[in-house]
C-alpha cells in the first residue's frame, strides 16, 4: 500500500517531540517503546501494518487541543484512533505520525432522559451506552456487530451502521452534537441537544469523515424508548433469487422491518458449525426478519411476512417464540466474522452497497469470481438496505493469495458501482478502498471533497493517505480557473 | 409571485446551462440570487446580488423506483408534483417538508397553490413535525449533482441509503441556503406512507405541563410521529373545529402506521395521559389539516390587517427547555408561541419593532442551548439583525473557510446566511 513518504525531518525530532508531549500529558501517556507500540500497529484490517512513530493517550479535551497544536506547529502528522476495530485501515499508523488514541476518554458524561439523549466521551463502547440507559427503558439504536468493542467516537468517524439501521437509521441519523478539536488546536462544537444544528451542518459533514477533519472529543447521541415487543422470523429459501424476491415483497408492501438480513449457504454452514444457532442446513439462503413495535402490530406484520415468504416458496418458516429463540437467530448472524475466521486462516470483509433489486445478479457474479479466483466466499447481507458483506477466505501464508483476494475484492466493489451502488456502505474508505474512489467519482468530485479537507486542515496533517487516491496541495485546489474573455455565453437564456 | 429585482434573470434550461450561468457570474463577478420556486426569498438576510439565477426550468422527476425507496428529480421540481407521484404509490417524503411560503405570501399566491420545490426544501433543510421520528430533510438527501461557485460541476453521494464513500456533502448542502453550490439534480430516500393516522388531543394544559406530557409520549414505546402544543390563541386559529372550538390550549400527539397498531397505540396513549384532563381523538382528515398547520407555522397570527406582519422566530432548543424559553421571552416582550417537536421547536411571533426583539431572543436561547432563526421580518430588519444564530469565532471562521472553498468569488447568494458567507 502506497502511503505518504515519511518526513525525515519529523523522524529526526523524535526525542524532542516525546519530551514536549510529556509536558502536555502524563509521561506514561506517551508510548515510545517498540514493544508497546506494537499493540497499535493495525486496526481490524490486519493485512496492513505499520509501527506508529509514537502513541499518545490524552485524557481530556485540553490535552487533545495542546497535542494537536504542538503537532500542527511542528508539521507532525496525527492519526486518530478509537478502539481499532475499523475494517478499512482508517486507523492504520504512519511511520512519521503520532497515533492519538482516545481510549482514556471512557466516561459517559450525562444521561438526560428529559431530552432523550446521552452525552459521552468518544472512547466509550457503543454497547455501553445502551447498557447505561437500559434500566430506564431506552437504548441507542445503531448496533454494529462490533458493538461490545468499538468506540462511539469511531462510530461517528465511520458513520457506522448495524442490523437495526434499516428502521432506525445510521450513526449520522442518531446524533445531536459533537465537540471536535481541529488540527490547529481550536475546539469547536456542532449541534447540542436540539434537533438541528445551526448554520452549515458540520455535524453531518464531519460524521463519517474518517478522522480526516478533526478529533472527536465529545458526542451527544439520541436514545430511543425500547419497543414493547420484538419478534424475529427465520426464513429458509431454495435460492438467492427466492430470498431476494421475498425482500422485495416485504419492502414493496410498505413494511420497514427493524432488521432484514440475509445469509447464503456458505455463511449458514460456517455459523452453524461455529455457534449452532439452528439454521436450516438445506437452505441456499436464509432471511432473518425482525419486527418490533406494539404487540398487535408485530402480530399483524409477522402474519404478513409469513405469507410473503410462503408465496416466495420458503422451504422453512420459523417465528421466534421467546426472547431466547430470537437472540439465537441473531447469534449466528452476529458471529459471521469469527465463524469465517475458523474456516480459513484469514478472511477479508467487503462492504459494497447495491440497489436491493440487483442482489441475485450481484451474488451470481460474486460466485463466478470466487470460481475464477479459486477462493471461498460467504455472503452476509443487510438485505433491507442493500449493504453486502462478502467474506473472502484466504491464507496469507500462501504466496500471492492476499493479492488474489484483494484483486477479487476490488472486482466485486467495481461491480457494485456498475449496478448503481457504492464502494462502501458502513466500513469506510480508509486505505483499503482509497484507490478505487475514481470508480465512483471524477476528478472534479474528488477535488471538491478535498477542498472540505482544506477548510478544516489546510496543511493536511490529520490522517493523510486515507480516503483520497491523490493528495493535492490546498493552495493548488484553491486556485480558480476563470474563463474571462469568453463572456458571450451564447446558450444562456436571459430575460 | 413577488416582483423580481431589476437586473438580469438567468434561466438555465438544463445542467449544462447552469454551469454556463456560473461561469458567466464568475467571469463577470456578478453575484447571483439563487431561486427555485421563489417561495422562500424572504427567508434569510437580503442577498446583495446583481442577477437572479432562476432554476425553475430544472424540473422533472428523472427516476422514481418505488421498490428501492428512492427518487431522483431535477432540483426545482415542485414539491406538489413529487408528493403526488409518491402518493400514487402509497409513499411519501417522511421528513414532511415544511412550506413556509404561506408565511410570506399574499392571498393571491395561496390561491395559486405553492410553488415550493424539492431542491428548495432540501437547501433550507426544512422539516416538519415528523422530524422527531423520521429525521430531518438532510437525513433523506442521498445524492446530488451541482455546480459550485467555482463554476465546476460535481456530484456527491449516490442512489443508496447506506453509503459512506467520501465526505457526506449531502449534509453540508442541505441547509446551506444556496450559498455553496446550485443543485441541478437530487436523489432522495422515500418511505411508505402510513396506512392510518390519528391524533390524540389533550385540552387545557399550560405550556410546561403540555411539554411534560409530550415528553412522556415521545419517551413511550408508542412511536409518536408528531408532538405539538398550541396555546389558546394559536389553537383558536385552527381550521379544525375540535381545536379552534375548544376554548382552551390544545396539546396534540400523532400516531401513524398500520391500522390495528394505530388504534392500539392511541388507546395506550389515552390511558397514559388521561389523568391530565379531557382527551379527544382526531381522525384522518382533521388530523392532516392540523399537522399541516403546525408544519407550516400558520397558526401564529401575522398581526393587524394592513400593518407590517409580526416578526416570526423559529427556535431550536433542547425539548425540555421549550416552555422556559418561551416564558422568559413572553415576560420580556409581547410574544405568542407555538411548540412542535415535543418542545424542541418553538415558534414565536413578536410585536413589530426595528430589531424584532433580537437581543432578548438570543439571550434566551443562549441560556437554554440551541439557536434561533428570524423566519419572517421586514427586509430592513433582516438586513440589520442577524437572521441566523451568530456563531462563536472559531465556528464562524470554519464556516467562512468552507464557503471560500466552494464559492471563492462569492457569487452564490452572498450574505444570505451570514455577512460575508
Ligand atoms: C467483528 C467486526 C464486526 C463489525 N461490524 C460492523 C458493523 O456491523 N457495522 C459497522 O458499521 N462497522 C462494523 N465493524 C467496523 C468497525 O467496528 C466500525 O467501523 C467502528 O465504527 C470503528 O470504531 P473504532 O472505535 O474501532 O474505530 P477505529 O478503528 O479506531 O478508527 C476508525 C476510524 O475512525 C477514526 N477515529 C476513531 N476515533 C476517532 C475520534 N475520536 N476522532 C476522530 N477520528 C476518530 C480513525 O482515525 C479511523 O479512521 C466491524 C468490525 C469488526 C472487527
Amino acid at each position: 500500500m502506497r502511503m505518504p513518504l515519511p518526513d525525515q525531518a519529523v523522524i529526526a525530532q523524535r526525542t524532542e517531540l516525546v519530551a514536549a508531549l510529556r509536558e502536555i500529558v502524563a509521561a506514561d501517556d506517551v508510548i515510545a517503546d517498540e514493544a508497546a507500540l506494537r499493540a497499535y500497529e493495525c486496526d481490524a484490517l490486519s493485512a496492513y501494518r505499520q509501527l506508529p512513530f509514537l502513541v499518545v493517550l490524552p485524557r481530556d479535551t485540553g490535552e487533545v487541543s495542546r497535542v494537536l497544536k504542538l503537532c500542527g506547529a511542528r508539521g507532525v502528522k496525527v492519526v486518530p484512533r478509537g478502539a481499532g476495530t475499523g475494517l478499512s485501515g482508517g486507523a492504520l499508523p504512519l511511520a512519521d505520525a503520532v497515533t492519538l488514541a482516545l481510549g482514556k476518554f471512557n466516561r459517559i458524561l450525562e444521561i438526560d432522559y428529559a431530552n432523550r439523549c446521552v452525552v459521552t466521551q468518544p472512547g466509550v463502547a457503543n454497547l455501553a451506552i445502551s447498557q447505561a440507559v437500559d434500566a430506564a427503558g431506552f437504548y441507542y439504536a445503531p448496533d454494529p456487530s462490533s458493538q461490545i468493542a468499538c468506540s462511539i467516537g469511531g462510530n461517528v468517524a465511520e458513520n457506522a451502521g448495524g442490523v437495526h439501521c434499516l428502521k432506525y437509521g445510521l450513526t449520522t441519523n442518531n446524533l445531536l452534537g459533537l465537540e471536535m478539536v481541529l488540527m490547529d488546536g481550536e475546539v469547536v462544537r456542532f449541534g447540542g441537544k436540539q434537533f438541528d444544528s445551526e448554520g452549515y451542518d458540520l455535524l453531518g459533514l464531519t460524521t463519517g469523515s474518517e478522522g480526516l477533519l478533526g478529533v472527536i472529543t465529545e458526542v451527544t447521541v439520541r436514545i430511543l424508548p425500547k419497543p414493547s415487543s420484538v419478534c424475529a422470523l427465520l426464513l429458509g429459501f431454495a435460492s438467492n433469487e427466492a430470498a431476494g424476491a421475498c425482500v422485495a415483497e416485504i419492502i414493496g408492501a410498505g413494511i420497514i422491518p427493524a432488521g432484514l438480513e440475509m445469509m447464503d449457504r456458505p455463511a449458514i454452514h460456517a455459523t452453524e458449525d461455529y455457534c449452532h444457532p439452528g439454521y436450516p442446513l438445506d437452505a441456499e439462503a436464509i432471511l432473518i426478519c425482525e419486527l418490533d413495535g406494539p404487540e398487535v402490530e408485530v402480530d399483524h406484520l409477522v402474519a404478513r411476512v409469513r405469507d410473503f415468504a410462503e408465496g416466495c416458496g420458503a422451504t422453512s418458516v420459523r417465528v421466534s417464540q421467546s426472547e431466547e429463540e430470537r437472540l439465537r437467530y441473531w447469534l449466528g448472524r452476529k458471529s459471521a466474522f469469527p465463524a469465517a475466521a475458523r474456516i480459513a486462516p484469514d478472511y477479508y470483509v467487503m462492504d459494497g452497497t447495491i440497489p436491493r433489486a440487483r442482489m441475485p445478479e450481484v451474488l451470481n457474479r460474486i460466485a463466478a469470481l470466487a470460481r475464477e479466483y479459486d477462493l471461498l466466499v460467504a455472503n452476509v447481507f443487510h438485505a433491507g438496505d442493500g449493504n453486502l458483506h462478502p467474506l473472502i477466505m484466504y491464507d496469507a501464508n500462501n504466496p500471492g493469495e492476499l493479492e488474489r483476494t484483494e484483486e477479487m475484492g476490488s472486482k466485486i466493489l467495481k461491480y457494485c458501482v456498475e449496478v448503481g451502488g457504492v464502494l462502501t456502505g458502513e466500513h469506510g474508505v480508509g486505505v483499503e478502498k482509497r484507490d478505487l474512489m475514481g470508480e465512483m467519482f471524477n476528478e472534479d468530485d474528488l477535488n471538491q471533497q478535498q477542498r472540505v479537507k482544506c477548510a478544516f486542515d489546510p496543511a493536511q496533517l490529520l490522517n493523510p493517505g486515507k480516503m483520497f487516491p491523490t493528495l493535492h496541495r490546498c493552495a493548488e485546489l484553491g486556485r480558480m480557473h476563470v474563463h474571462r474573455g469568453q463572456a458571450a455565453f451564447p446558450h444562456l437564456p436571459r430575460f | 409571485m413577488a416582483a423580481l429585482p431589476t437586473g438580469e434573470v438567468l434561466k438555465p434550461a438544463d445542467a449544462e446551462q447552469l454551469g454556463e450561468a456560473l461561469r458567466w457570474a464568475v467571469a463577470e463577478t456578478r453575484p447571483l440570487e439563487v431561486v427555485g420556486g421563489g417561495t422562500k426569498r424572504q427567508l434569510g438576510r437580503p442577498v446583495q446580488s446583481a442577477a437572479l439565477l432562476d432554476l425553475s426550468a430544472l424540473s422533472k422527476i428523472e427516476n422514481y423506483e418505488p421498490e428501492e425507496l428512492v427518487l431522483s428529480a431535477r432540483a426545482a421540481t415542485p414539491l406538489a408534483e413529487i408528493e403526488a407521484a409518491l402518493a400514487a404509490r402509497d409513499q411519501m417524503l417522511a421528513f414532511e417538508p415544511a412550506d413556509y411560503g404561506r408565511l410570506y405570501a399574499t392571498a393571491n399566491d395561496c390561491a395559486n397553490g405553492s410553488r415550493a420545490t424539492l431542491g428548495g426544501a432540501l437547501a433550507c433543510n426544512l422539516s416538519g413535525p415528523r422530524r422527531i421520528k423520521a429525521g430531518a430533510a438532510r437525513d433523506h438527501l442521498l445524492g446530488f449533482k451541482a455546480v459550485s461557485g467555482r463554476a465546476e460541476t460535481f456530484k456527491a453521494g449516490g442512489r443508496v441509503v447506506k453509503n459512506v464513500t467520501g465526505y457526506d456533502l449531502c449534509k453540508l448542502l442541505a441547509g446551506s441556503y444556496g450559498t455553496l453550490a446550485a443543485m441541478s439534480e437530487v436523489t432522495i430516500k422515500v418511505l411508505p406512507a402510513p396506512e392510518r393516522t390519528r391524533t390524540v388531543l389533550l385540552f387545557g394544559l399550560d405550556d410546561a405541563a403540555a411539554i411534560g406530557a409530550l415528553g412522556a409520549a415521545v419517551a413511550s414505546p408508542h412511536e409518536v410521529s408528531g408532538a405539538a402544543h398550541l396555546p389558546v390563541p394559536a389553537a383558536r386559529r385552527s381550521a379544525v373545529a375540535y381545536v379552534s372550538g375548544a376554548g382552551a390550549a390544545v396539546t396534540a400527539v400523532r400516531v401513524e402506521g398500520f391500522g390495528p397498531s394505530v388504534l392500539a397505540r392511541c388507546a395506550a396513549l389515552r390511558a397514559q395521559l388521561g389523568h391530565l384532563g379531557a382527551i379527544e381523538e382526531l381522525h384522518s382528515k382533521h388530523s392532516l389539516t392540523l399537522w399541516q398547520e403546525v408544519r407550516d407555522a400558520t397558526l401564529l397570527g401575522a398581526g393587524a390587517e394592513g400593518a407590517a406582519p409580526r416578526p416570526l422566530w423559529r427556535l431550536s432548543v433542547p425539548p425540555s427547555e421549550g416552555p422556559a424559553v418561551a416564558a422568559r421571552l413572553q415576560a420580556e416582550t409581547e410574544a405568542e408561541a407555538l411548540f412542535d417537536w415535543a418542545g424542541g421547536l418553538v415558534w414565536l411571533a413578536v410585536a413589530p419593532s426595528a430589531d424584532a426583539a433580537h437581543e432578548a431572543v438570543r439571550a434566551s436561547v443562549a441560556a437554554a442551548g440551541g439557536h434561533a432563526t428570524l423566519i419572517r421580518a421586514a427586509p430592513e430588519v433582516r438586513a440589520t439583525v442577524p437572521v441566523f444564530q451568530p456563531q462563536p469565532p472559531a465556528l464562524a471562521a470554519l464556516s467562512a473557510r468552507i464557503k471560500a472553498n466552494f464559492d471563492p468569488a462569492g457569487v452564490l447568494n452572498p450574505g444570505r446566511m451570514y455577512a460575508g458567507v
